[in-house]
């Protein structure tokens, strides 16, 4: 290998990099995402979506869902360094369960008139999008799926006139009946 | 006072930080004041039961905190003032995150209503502060004050222990609420540090141990943090295998450096021994210890044929830098007194004479070879001497961060833990002089020594003032090059020998430095006069600067090459022109 003059050991890692859902039950306290945000900002983890939300009112507990890329090795040390935050209860590792269900919602608007606008109306149709808001030249579409039924979606709304697109992120759950 | 005065529980903000220091057994704090904690000085002022040292920069409160920490196993205490105060506080919570050590620091805040509003002396403290703490509160109401400072306490001193802000807005402490002492309550639900290992691993690992033909044991800052038992069992582990031991920077003193398997210090300025010990073994059990960089060397050679047992109570610590076979999550005390357990019930100690034998000849190689003088003093001399001098005494050190670092670890033998007091993660340069600050506060009877270098010492020489205010006999130990020597070293190995801003030019008198703080200065220059000079030098119970002046471009060696294995290692007596150029042969591109 050739090394540069440096004071540290340069090393090319060549373990391919994988996708994974994460859902982080969290106290949920002023700045908690903050903490969460910055581990993965400070420590160059990549962040593909992030989804948060409180979920039990009650108990000041929110849910953050956060889909990261990264080598094994990589999405092990994530999962570590979130569990051992102070205000994190517990990290789930969705992709790793294989039981899990994902789904993203979108609300796409679509300009456009003649052949184009039936065309859109006909393509939402198929992919069981809902006319949310209507005017003589647009549609907003609102499209719930996984993120490649919505990334396919837009595709197709591209050459029909997309004007905008407003996501959600990925909100995930475990399959069955036992909870998190 | 209203009513309410008859409870004793009813207490303004500021009151109750006090009392929050006493209820956690805190004697000593350091700090400096300013206007957003001027209600907690005035608490201060009218109590006797905790000792405020005030400082000359709040970097001093840090790095003392720091070193009343680590010599004690308590946690230490530091107290700032908002705005530049908390920023202040940046560089020691840093260091003391990456060293894993106790520090709870209260900062005072612009009152609530001016949060946000860019007030005097107004910095977002919990914002700055939340990737160097461990964790950190903004208090913004008075009853949850109590219960935010035990947990603070808390978490600062469980699991793997670091560093916590507390920042208490001014409104806050003057309001009065209702204080309660240290609950189980207090601490979030979701905060459990895992203290046992696993009985499956361990038994894993106890089979590994057994079967070893030639194995090694390296211990970090882990077991010296678990505390005295910890270190009692490792030394018991030594002694039941037999086998031998190395340690990171952090770790000196866990094991005696007298003791008959030490290998001496491991890592990029390790022994050869221990280094080549890591490299060739079947099995390593690394006790408290994070396979860091400065540890490994080039990670795809490190220890290519072993099998690897890490014990370590941060999950986060297992697999992040090298693939282990047995992790173990717990407390290391915990632990290893499971491993001695089982080992001692079930398995023998392994006959591993030839790996002794072949030990033997790596130490032979006499990694610390250095050649003296007669002329000048050589700085690696001017640490056996100070050791010799100091053996058997009640003796702390600290270091700053540089090449006399490097050479107080290969040269100063380090019998007890809590005794070596460095930088080692952060690196942090000026860490030793306010270190050995806290190290004197803490034990006012000991002989405390900063083993130090000329440029170091500038970054916080402030403190000096600190240590004649509170009559802190601290010795700091510099020795003088007139360079910052690691940064020429790396100069002259890898940037063709351009010394780019290494020199220290316009150095001080160090004497007439002493004497205007009203210390004392000392100054050596010659090998002979060293001796005596060092003899003065504790005998002295004033704070001292002592100037010894050592050979102006020694290098420290031995030294593993950026991109190289443990075992190929460059060693002092191959450190010529030709050698060094070939070990460091590579491109030219600056990273």
């Amino acid at each position: 290998m050739n090394q540069p003059a440096s004071a540290y050991f340069i090393e090319e890692r060549h373990d391919p990099n994988e996708t994974h859902t994460l859902a982080v039950l969290v106290q949920n306290e002023p700045g908690v995402l903050a903490r969460v945000i910055g581990l993965f900002s400070g420590r160059g983890y990549n962040i593909e979506s992030l989804t948060v939300s409180e979920t039990e009112a009650q108990k000041h507990l929110s849910r953050i869902t956060i889909v990261t890329t990264g080598t094994p090795m990589v999405i092990a040390q994530i999962k570590h360094q979130l569990d051992r935050m102070i205000p994190v209860y517990q990290v789930v590792d969705m992709t790793q369960t294989r039981r899990s269900i994902e789904r993203e919602l979108a609300m796409v608007k679509v300009r456009g008139q003649g052949e184009h606008r039936v065309e859109s109306l006909r393509l939402a149709d198929a992919f069981r999008a809902r006319v949310i808001d209507a005017t003589t030249e647009s549609f907003v579409f609102e499209i719930t799926g996984n993120t490649d039924k919505i990334n396919q979606f837009i595709d197709l709304m591209r050459p029909l006139g997309l004007v905008e697109v407003s996501r959600t992120g990925v909100a995930a759950i475990g399959r069955g009946p036992e909870g998190m | 006072m209203s009513d309410k005065s008859h409870d004793p529980n009813q207490m303004t903000g500021a009151a109750m930080i006090v009392r929050a220091l006493i209820d956690h057994g805190v004697t000593d704090i350091f700090g400096y004041p300013g206007g957003a904690v001027l209600p907690i000085y005035d608490e201060i002022f009218q109590q006797s039961e905790v000792q405020h040292i005030l400082v000359r920069h709040e970097q001093g409160a840090g790095h003392a905190a720091e070193g009343y920490a680590r010599s004690t196993g308590k946690p230490g205490v530091a107290l700032v003032t908002s705005g530049p105060g908390a920023t202040n506080m940046v560089t020691p919570l840093t260091d003391a995150l990456m060293d894993s050590i106790p520090l709870v620091c209260i900062s005072g805040q612009v009152p609530t209503h001016l949060i946000g509003n860019d007030a005097f002396q107004e910095c977002d403290t919990v914002g700055i502060t939340r990737p160097c703490t461990k964790h950190n509160w903004l208090v913004r109401d008075v009853n949850d004050l109590a219960k935010v400072l035990h947990e603070a306490f808390y978490v600062a001193t469980t699991g793997r222990p670091g560093p916590v802000l507390v920042d208490v807005p001014k409104d806050v402490q003057f309001a009065t609420g209702t204080y309660h002492p240290p609950r189980k309550s207090d601490v979030h639900r979701s905060y459990a540090p895992r203290v046992k290992g696993d009985a499956t691993q361990i038994r894993k690992a106890v089979a590994l141990l057994a079967g070893a033909k030639r194995p090694v044991i390296y211990s970090g800052g882990g077991v010296i943090n678990s505390g005295p038992e910890a270190t009692k069992l490792l030394r018991e582990l030594v002694e039941v295998t037999g086998f031998p031991i190395t340690s990171t920077l952090m770790g000196l003193g866990a094991y005696p450096a007298s003791g008959k398997n030490w290998l001496g210090m491991l890592g990029m300025h390790g022994t050869y021994e221990a280094n080549m010990t890591m490299h060739d073994c079947d099995v390593m059990l690394c006790v408290g210890a994070r396979f860091d960089d400065r540890i490994t060397g080039r990670v795809d050679a490190f220890s290519p044929n072993s099998k690897k047992i890490h014990i370590d109570i941060d999950p986060s610590s297992i697999n992040k830098n090298i693939r282990v076979d047995v992790p173990i999550i717990g407390d290391c005390g915990n632990v290893l007194g499971d491993i001695l357990q089982v080992f001692k019930a079930e398995a023998k100690k392994p006959d591993i004479k030839s790996w002794w034998q072949q030990i033997a000849q790596w130490r032979a190689r006499n990694s610390l070879y250095y050649k003296k003088s007669n002329d000048v003093i050589l700085p690696q001399h001017a640490i056996q001497s100070l050791f010799e001098a100091t053996r058997g005494k009640d003796t702390y050190i600290t270091t700053e961060v540089g090449q006399h670092q490097m050479w107080a670890a290969q040269f100063y033998g380090f019998e007890e833990p809590h005794r070596w007091m460095t930088s080692g993660g952060l690196g942090t340069m000026g860490y030793g002089l306010p270190a050995a600050i806290g190290v004197q506060v803490a034990h006012p009877d000991s002989l405390v020594i900063d083993i130090a270098g000329d440029a170091s010492v500038q970054m916080t020489m402030q403190e000096m003032s600190t240590a004649v205010q509170y009559e802190l006999p601290i010795k700091i130990f510099i020795l003088n090059n007139q360079y910052m020597g690691m940064v020429r070293q790396w100069q002259q190995l890898l940037h063709g020998n351009r010394l780019s801003h290494s020199y220290s030019e316009a150095l001080p008198d160090f004497v007439k430095l002493a004497e205007a703080y009203g210390g004392v200065g000392l100054q050596v220059t010659k090998p002979s006069d060293l001796d005596g000079a060092i003899k003065e030098m504790i005998s002295v119970k004033r704070p001292v600067l002592f100037d010894c002046r050592v050979a102006a471009l020694e290098n420290c060696f031995p030294m593993i090459p950026s991109g190289k294995a443990h075992n190929e290692m460059l060693l002092p007596e191959q450190a010529n022109d030709e050698a060094t150029a070939k070990a460091f042969a590579g491109g030219k591109a600056l990273v």
